[in-house]
């Protein structure tokens, strides 16, 4: 993931917040927000995670003038080279195992983060309902227009062999 | 609004309903406002012809992000410090979702008093989808 820079508005986080359901005025109206012990505005605890929509080269995103792997015409726009019948990861990447936060200090609405990603561990497990499962960690820091770290994230991404089977 | 630790214990319970016959549509508008725009999750041709699962299903940050509202409106605003989850089971249109904190233990550090709260997520059919840790400042 490429460094890049994260402006953290106001509108953005009503979006996401009616997104996940979460109806709390902090997130949405500024008057009621200056009354609360937050201050202002401030962004749900997985916010974070919508700074793919500011990376120039986030896979799960449609580019304007690239091949997409979701269908149209036909169930994928993109013809693949066989990779082991369509797997788990659904040629999207994987499935998403595991995500954590560490908050230094409370992400708020005017806040301009700047995310570095560092490589993690990789190991391998042989799961029931999916066969082979590869994992892979990132970690994430997100620093704030003054430097100071803001959130800590580490995500851990799984491949799997096949389709996880369902209960 | 925030928790007193004088009032908490350790194995105090708190539970939500996060949502009730779960929509694609909001599937959609959680794509839409996170920017992962993986066709598993809103494309039901790609994700039952190519992926090989029975239809789309949620994000799983979908998820974290609703059980986030159980422990934000528990917590009070401004005041995780840590929140973090597995992802155990696929969560799909049509599912009741209930999420539930336990407190695990109550401690302090530079000052502070924190609250470790045990979180899980789990569907209509009792199967846990997620399954993390939390913690929390609180009022003495």
């Amino acid at each position: 993931m490429a460094t890049k820079t994260f402006p953290v508005e106001a509108s953005h986080i009503l979006m996401f917040a009616r997104s996940v359901g979460d109806d709390n005025r902090v997130y949405a109206d500024a008057d009621y927000a200056k009354t609360t012990e937050a201050g202002g505005i401030i962004a749900p605890p997985t916010f974070a995670q919508a700074s793919a929509q500011f990376d120039p080269d986030y896979f799960l995103r449609p580019k304007i003038g690239q091949p997409w792997f979701g269908s149209g015409k036909n169930p994928t726009g993109i013809t693949r080279s066989a990779e082991g019948g369509g797997g788990g990861g659904g040629g999207g990447g994987g499935l998403h195992a595991e995500q954590h936060f560490e908050y230094h200090r409370q992400l708020k609405a005017g806040d301009v983060l700047t995310a570095t990603t560092f490589p993690g561990k990789t190991w391998e497990k042989e799961g029931r309902r999916s066969g082979k499962l590869v994992f892979s960690e990132s970690v994430t820091e997100y620093r704030d227009q003054n430097g100071d770290l803001v959130i800590t994230a580490r995500g851990v991404g799984v491949r799997t062999e096949r389709p996880v089977e369902q209960k | 609004m925030a928790l007193s630790a004088k009032n908490l214990k350790v194995g105090d319970v708190h539970t939500a309903k996060l949502v009730e016959d779960l929509k694609r549509t909001q599937i959609v508008q959680y794509a839409g406002a996170s920017g992962d725009y993986n066709p598993l999750h809103t494309d039901e041709i790609f994700t039952t012809k190519v992926a090989g699962y029975p239809s789309v299903f949620a994000h799983g940050m979908l998820t974290m992000g609703m059980t986030g509202k159980m422990l934000t409106d528990y917590v009070g605003d401004a005041r995780l410090t840590k929140y973090g989850v597995r992802f155990t089971s696929q969560v799909f249109p049509g599912d009741d979702l209930e999420a539930r904190a336990t407190v695990k233990a109550l401690t302090e550090k530079d000052g502070a008093i924190l609250v470790e709260l045990d979180v899980s997520t789990t569907n209509q059919n009792g199967v846990e989808v997620l399954s993390g840790y939390a913690e929390a400042r609180v009022d003495a």
